[in-house]
């Protein structure tokens, strides 16, 4: 743990310092291929819908040795047709999983696993699901979707800078889309806790990135007059300072998620909190990921393109360039290229940002 | 657009007075505390899905062969019909209401216990509106057979005498609509209120001939609530047909009874035959019952039917078995938090355990009164969302830490660290937090049903997390600063040389040193 702390001193210092939006197009890559996959995952297979959007109905019966055989043939004896699928649950669940039907149907499978199992109809857990139903949750879905990504925009746009905004959104996009690609890739259903799980990521996500703009802008304040840092190096040692926070936040985070994934899934099997949980935990890591890789190189290259922000890269690169040049005529020495190069690395990051604060 | 806060942050105010700050949350949690008691809210009202029970969800949908457009009115009214039913049934706690809006409110209903199919049956029916004759009325309580009234009067068979005898209206199980009541039979029923009992006769006119209600009052005397009442073409015949026959009869049987689902509504006497397809009906309304009634007659011109949405029936068993995975998931969250706070941050750690704790007990206490006040009921969805928000408490805690630690690094002392970091870490939890919240109501507005549950102790929690950041984390930090386990940078506090990754060579150590 210490050495951890350690390494946040050396970030924040700039000792250390990991080039996240020199090697941009590094993650571009590896974001563009996870975003082809979810495509082809998507376009494919598809997404694995729960009853609640489809329609159908669910029973479950809860009894000691159960077996998939007798809830087989308990369900045949109902004479309902059609396509049912029968899974058993845990140890002690067997769940039956049927289209949409009748309330006359409904009642006669209930009737019937109740007769074989030898209980009645109220310990079964039931759930029916109207056909127009999943529709209306779907709809539900996708406005709060939008109107999520349009008032956040807005208010990041305000909070913040528009610009800031844009590459918010796009990294929250970008999680979206992985996390359903991983839904249709792997199979897990999708139920409307799990939308609820979307949803919340994109809070999640963001909350992420707010703090690492936070200090991009605290970083890039001054620049253009000090002229001694780019946009981009600004943002990078930025994107350093707040990666032990980061790590910290996300973790924290995934946490209490993770032990509602691991009881959700161990001891209940299936439902609500599973469900939530799983997309809550894809989610996170993504929007960890995103916020660091994908965000905060989108908002360099959006500055970058602005006149002021070109200017200022000239400057600072001629300044760099002649410091260098300096260096070596007055050392004259392969060591002292070396020297140089160093400090060109630490110095300017590390000396006016104290000048500054005091 | 970036203005904010960088003037003032560079100078750091002198400490707030911390010890203020805490009186005011001990206060609050004093006031909440006593609220508690109170009210008597002793326990967390649970959803269905923690205790089992039945819900239902209805998509209202005008009757086939209307058109026509559903109003909330109309949805208004058939929750109260829905109501009425599922109250007959006797449980306890039994909810009936409307969620959404426009077009797409539904109707939920929610039954605790092992009620089941009985519940599904009992609210899927449309109520239909019938204007029938009255044969016989009475009191309300059950009679027994006498001489008197062995013989029934004309029309009514023996059998349904015996049963109008044996009905007692008095009881809330018999005053149940169940839309089973068929517009050809002579049938009994109770009076919407229980007041008096009736023999009807077969339904001469329909709801849906109905084109016009409303309530008015009197223009020449100011007082004096009535309804107006407007046919169709068909209605406007059958109700002349009708009045013409029994207005010149003895009462009861001149009068005729407006019947909503089995029970009437009102039984107003005829006075003259009505042939113009224009009535009013008079009494002794006030306003609000000149309305409910003339709700009724408009309701019954469009009834409406209703598509199962979803329906849930969730055992007993499987509603502890989910309350236990959620109390479990949430405790082992709590604790992996903690766990993960005090190997970390060490003596910080310590505040950040202390605020989590001082949440915990806002939350519940939250959710202890708003059961009471707002019927808050607490899901499984909801159990997540507040674990989802241990989280989210514990990042606000580590945004400050983590800005203090940077503050530090920068050489400032300890105390004036808190102070500094304090102003730069407050915007940046408020932008997150209100990024949340965001995402709650939002959330709130778009769910259906159980997983409103989740966005609601979402947006709870967070306002939680500022209420806990700004009135105790901060002050407690303040205070701390000036002890000097924390300001020398004891390798067990958090915020040690070491710790913090500041090189001995540099001399950079925390100033405080020398202070403390």
């Amino acid at each position: 743990m210490s050495k951890l702390s350690g390494l946040g001193g050396r970030l924040y210092r700039g000792d250390t310092s990991v080039d996240f939006i020199g090697m941009r197009r590094r993650w571009y890559a590896f974001s563009g291929v996870l975003v082809l996959a979810s495509a082809i995952a998507l376009s494919v297979s598809g997404l694995h819908l729960g009853i609640e959007f489809k329609g159908g109905s669910s029973f479950t019966v809860t009894q000691t040795n159960i077996s998939v055989t007798d809830a087989q043939s308990a369900v045949t004896a109902s004479g309902v047709a059609g396509e049912t699928i029968i899974q058993k649950i845990g140890t002690n669940k067997v769940r039956v999983q049927t289209g949409a039907l009748s309330v006359a149907q409904s009642n006669a499978i209930q009737d019937a696993l109740a007769k074989k199992f030898g209980i009645t109809t109220d310990t079964i857990d039931t759930q029916i699901v109207g056909p127009s139903w999943g529709k209306e949750i779907t709809r539900k879905a996708l406005y709060g979707l939008f109107g999520f990504l349009i008032v956040v925009l807005l208010y990041l746009a305000m909070a913040f800078e528009p610009k800031m905004a844009i590459a918010a959104i796009i990294a929250v996009i970008h999680d979206v889309f992985i996390t359903v690609g991983i839904y249709a890739l792997v199979g897990f259903d999708v139920t409307p806790a799990t939308v609820i799980g979307f949803l919340t990521i994109l809070g999640y996500s963001l909350y992420d990135t707010v703090v690492v703009f936070d200090k991009v802008r605290e970083n890039t304040r001054t620049i253009t007059s000090t002229s001694k840092m780019t946009y981009s190096q600004a943002a990078n040692l930025a994107v350093n300072q707040t990666l032990v926070r980061s790590f910290n936040t996300s973790l924290i985070a995934l946490l209490p998620v993770g032990s509602i994934l691991f009881v959700g899934a161990g001891l209940l099997g299936a439902g609500t909190l599973k469900d939530l949980s799983l997309a809550l935990f894809i989610g996170l890591a993504t929007g960890t990921y995103s916020s660091i890789f994908i965000a905060t190189p989108i908002l360099a290259r959006l500055r970058e393109r602005e006149p002021a922000m070109m200017a200022l890269a000239k400057r600072v690169a001629v300044r760099g360039s002649a410091t260098a040049v300096a260096a070596v005529k007055s050392a004259e020495g392969s060591s002292a290229v070396a020297t140089a190069q160093k400090q060109e690395k630490r110095g300017p990051r590390n000396q006016p940002k104290r000048d500054r604060r005091r | 657009m970036s203005s904010s806060y960088s003037g003032s942050s560079r100078t750091p105010k002198t400490a707030t007075r911390p010890g203020r700050t805490l009186a005011i949350l001990a206060l609050v949690l004093v006031a909440l505390l006593a609220a508690v008691f109170i009210q008597g809210a002793t326990s967390v009202k649970l959803g269905l899905d923690l205790r089992g029970g039945t819900s239902v969800t209805l998509q209202p949908r005008l009757a086939a062969g209307e058109s026509g457009a559903v109003t909330n009115a109309a949805i208004d009214q058939a929750v109260s019909i829905i109501r009425q039913r599922v109250n007959s049934l006797g449980v306890a706690e039994s909810e009936v209401t409307a969620q959404g809006s426009g077009v797409n409110r539904q109707i939920v209903i929610s039954v605790p216990g092992d009620t089941g199919r009985r519940v599904v049956d009992l609210v899927g029916q449309t109520a239909e509106l019938r204007f029938r004759q009255v044969l016989v009325s009475g009191a309300p309580a059950a009679t027994a057979v006498t001489a008197a009234n062995a013989t029934p009067p004309a029309g009514v068979s023996a059998a349904t005498n015996a049963q109008y005898a044996a009905l007692d209206c008095t009881k809330a199980a018999n005053r149940q609509g169940t839309g089973t009541d068929k517009a050809t039979d002579v049938i009994v029923g109770c009076d919407r209120n229980g007041s008096s009992k009736y023999i009807l006769a077969p339904a001469e006119v329909l709801g849906r001939q109905v084109s016009k209600a409303s309530a008015a009052i009197n223009q020449t005397t100011g007082s004096g609530w009535y309804v107006l009442l407007t046919f169709d073409d068909s209605g406007t015949k059958s109700f002349g047909a009708l009045t013409t026959r029994v207005t010149t009869l003895p009462a009861p049987t001149n009068e005729v009874a407006i019947v909503l689902d089995g029970l009437v509504v009102s039984a107003p006497r005829i006075n003259e035959a009505i042939t113009s397809g224009s009535a009013q009906i008079t009494g002794s309304f006030t306003q609000i019952e000149a309305e409910d009634l003339a709700n009724v007659l408009k309701y019954g011109a469009l009834p409406l039917a209703f598509d199962r949405g979803e329906v849930q029936q969730i055992s007993p068993t499987l509603g502890a078995d989910q309350l236990h995975a959620g109390l479990l998931a949430g405790f082992l969250g709590l604790f992996l938090v903690v766990l993960y706070s005090l190997l970390y941050y060490k003596g910080l750690g310590v505040v950040s355990v202390g605020s989590l704790l001082i949440a915990g007990s806002l939350t519940y206490m939250l959710f202890l009164l708003l059961g009471k006040w707002l019927g808050f009921t607490l899901t499984l969805a909801g159990i997540a969302g507040a674990i989802v928000a241990i989280g989210i408490t514990a990042d606000s805690f580590i945004v400050y830490f983590e800005r203090v630690r940077d503050e530090v690094r920068e050489g400032r002392s300890l105390r004036s660290a808190v102070e500094s970091g304090w102003l730069r870490a407050r915007r940046t939890i408020i932008v997150a937090d209100f990024v949340s919240m965001i995402a709650a109501a939002l959330l709130y507005f778009f769910a259906v049903g159980g997983v409103r549950g989740f966005a609601f102790t979402l947006g709870l929690t967070t306002l939680i997390d500022l209420f806990v950041v700004f009135l105790f984390t901060k002050p407690i930090l303040t205070i701390l600063a000036r002890m000097h386990f924390y300001s020398s940078g004891h390798p067990l506090s958090g915020l040690s040389a070491k710790a913090l990754g500041i090189l001995p060579a540099s001399g950079a150590l925390p100033s405080s040193v020398k202070e403390a």
